[in-house]
């Protein structure tokens, strides 16, 4: 039987577009420092420290060694994850099961990126198998764009739909202290005028690049009890994986496999029949606007075709009755290795009653997920009620 | 030094060579591609579905794949674009010339998508569900660009 874990404190960096001032050590320290500071531990008291990085945007290997000052990892048992857009749940999972096994009390899970110093659309074209996906590759933004068409044709959406969700993220930013774009007068005609990258994606579609970092602490049940006021428990986890190729998944967007499957899954384990009714508030891995859509429709937040409707009616605003990334969520935030990880960070300031002034009043059960590249998927329940 | 901060910075560059080992059903693909022009996938023997590219197991039921058929070459946009960003081409480490028109393309007969370019740079001009057709290069070579590109079949 697995213990029960919560969520006790976290720390972020203020994520922002260029970082010059710091190397990788000194921004993770910086969340680091936050996150100890906010449950008032030393690294004395950690167990164990997970490293989450997507190597090697950056240009370089073994990140855990460049930071482990930062991160704390000198002598500890620790382990770092390298799985793409899923590399903050991943690691935020594997914290949990560390805690869960009953083998440590308390474990801190870091994500960090620079993209300001890599290449990081280079670095995605390796994704792509050489033989069969480079020679016809068209980056990240064109391979996105294919799957946001077949998503247009199954469901409707139109891309002033898609705007809106553009648009609700750059204004919740506005309301996160740790959030890169800050863009408080956008407007739906400015995200349609914005530049065209690859029909129907234009620039203020998509995500920006961002330095940040993140650090989140777990701890059993007596020690969250005794550190935190108002714990964040890991309700349910779960993670799916797709088939290799692109081109394997029937709709991509349209049916997101893994994500409908890991959902699911979450959701049975944690009780819940009607995730729109019983989640209180959902942070999500969206890398650009179509894809917050076709996420509602796929975490089902409402029936399929109807992701469009969602946004129009307002139910995912922050004052909507699912609020859906009061955080800003990737589009305003994107330090690879870090951002699934604020998700979770996020999700379970939420719970905690800290989010300043993103937060939703009263929130009891909050979702985060990670997404990946090649449409990996985790999601992560937390809840007010212990487990 | 940095103009914006007064910490230093330095460049590097990062230049290295790769081989990769397209592998037996891959060189069986690529073989039939370039001696014969045409697709070939594999069919699982349990659920039927034809896998393009082919691969030795299905990994929905975990069954060894043997049988191989012919799909295509004329085939269904499951999705498209206008690619109107600079893209650094990966196999050349060109800048590959812009617009151009790319899809996830369903060849007949397959129950998996290829990625691959449309000779039609024009939005207006191309939907989800068009019938198109590979057209294939005079001198091939065993890779997918011996498909110059797929052309956009009148209704």
């Amino acid at each position: 039987m697995s213990r029960r874990v919560a969520i006790i404190a976290t720390g972020q960096t203020k994520h922002t577009a260029r970082r010059p001032d710091v190397n990788i050590r000194e921004l993770v320290t910086e969340a680091v420092a936050r996150a100890l500071q906010d449950a008032d531990l030393t690294m004395r008291d950690i167990d164990a420290v997970l490293l989450g990085n997507m190597e090697p945007f950056e240009g370089f290997l073994f990140p855990e060694l460049w930071a482990i000052e930062g991160w704390g990892g000198y002598m500890k048992p620790s382990v770092k994850f390298n799985t793409g857009g899923t590399v903050g749940t991943t690691t935020a999972i594997a914290a949990y099961y560390y805690v869960a096994s009953g083998i440590y009390d308390v474990v801190m899970a870091v994500g960090f990126q620079k993209q300001s110093e890599g290449h990081t659309q280079t670095a995605i074209t390796t994704v792509g198998d050489p033989i069969w996906e480079r020679s016809v590759m068209a980056g990240a933004i064109g391979n996105f764009a294919v799957m946001a068409t077949t998503y247009m044709h199954e469901s409707g959406v139109t891309e002033e739909q898609a705007a809106k969700a553009a648009v609700k993220a750059r204004r919740n930013a506005c309301l996160n202290e740790y959030a890169h774009l800050q863009m408080p007068d956008i407007t739906v005609e400015d995200v349609l005028k914005s530049e065209m990258l690859a029909y129907p994606v234009k620039r203020l579609d998509m995500c920006p690049q961002s330095d940040g970092a993140v650090a989140v602490i777990f701890a059993e049940e007596s020690k969250a009890q005794k550190l935190c006021p108002r714990p964040a428990w890991v309700k349910a986890v779960a993670t799916a994986h797709e088939q290799q190729y692109m081109g394997d998944s029937p709709k991509r967007l349209a049916e997101m496999r893994s994500l409908i499957a890991a959902s699911r899954r979450a959701y049975q384990a944690a009780g819940i029949t009607n995730p729109r009714r019983e989640l209180d508030v959902a942070e999500i891995y969206e890398v650009a606007s179509f894809a917050e859509l076709a996420m509602y429709e796929n975490l089902g937040f409402c029936e399929r075709g109807q992701g469009g409707k969602l946004i129009d009616a307002g139910v995912t605003e922050l004052t909507g009755e699912l609020p859906v990334n009061p955080s800003g969520g990737v589009m305003s935030t994107n330090p690879i290795g870090a951002t699934a990880l604020i998700r979770v960070a996020e999700a379970a300031l939420q719970i905690m009653g800290k989010a300043g002034r993103r937060q939703v009043e009263g929130a009891r059960t909050a979702l985060a997920t990670g997404y990946g590249g090649n449409a990996w998927t985790d999601v992560i329940i937390l809840s007010r009620e212990k487990p | 030094m940095s103009e914006e901060s007064p910490t230093l910075r330095v460049d590097f560059l990062l230049d290295t060579e790769y081989q990769y080992a397209v592998g037996q059903y891959g060189t069986q693909f690529f073989t039939e591609l370039r001696d014969r022009a045409r697709f070939m996938g594999v069919r699982c023997p349990e659920c039927g579905r034809v896998y393009i590219p082919p691969r030795p197991v299905c990994g929905i039921c975990y069954r060894e794949l043997h049988e191989w058929v012919e799909v295509g070459p004329e085939g269904t946009i499951v999705g498209w674009t206008v690619v109107r960003i600079p893209f650094i081409d990966p196999m050349t480490g060109e800048q590959r010339p812009v617009p151009y028109g790319f899809a996830i393309i369903r060849l007949d007969g397959a129950s998996t998508s290829l990625y691959h370019f449309l000779d039609e740079t024009d939005e207006r001009q191309i939907r989800v569900g068009q019938r198109v057709r590979a057209v294939f290069r005079e001198k091939r070579e065993g890779s997918l660009r011996d498909v110059l590109y797929f052309r956009l079949l009148g209704e």
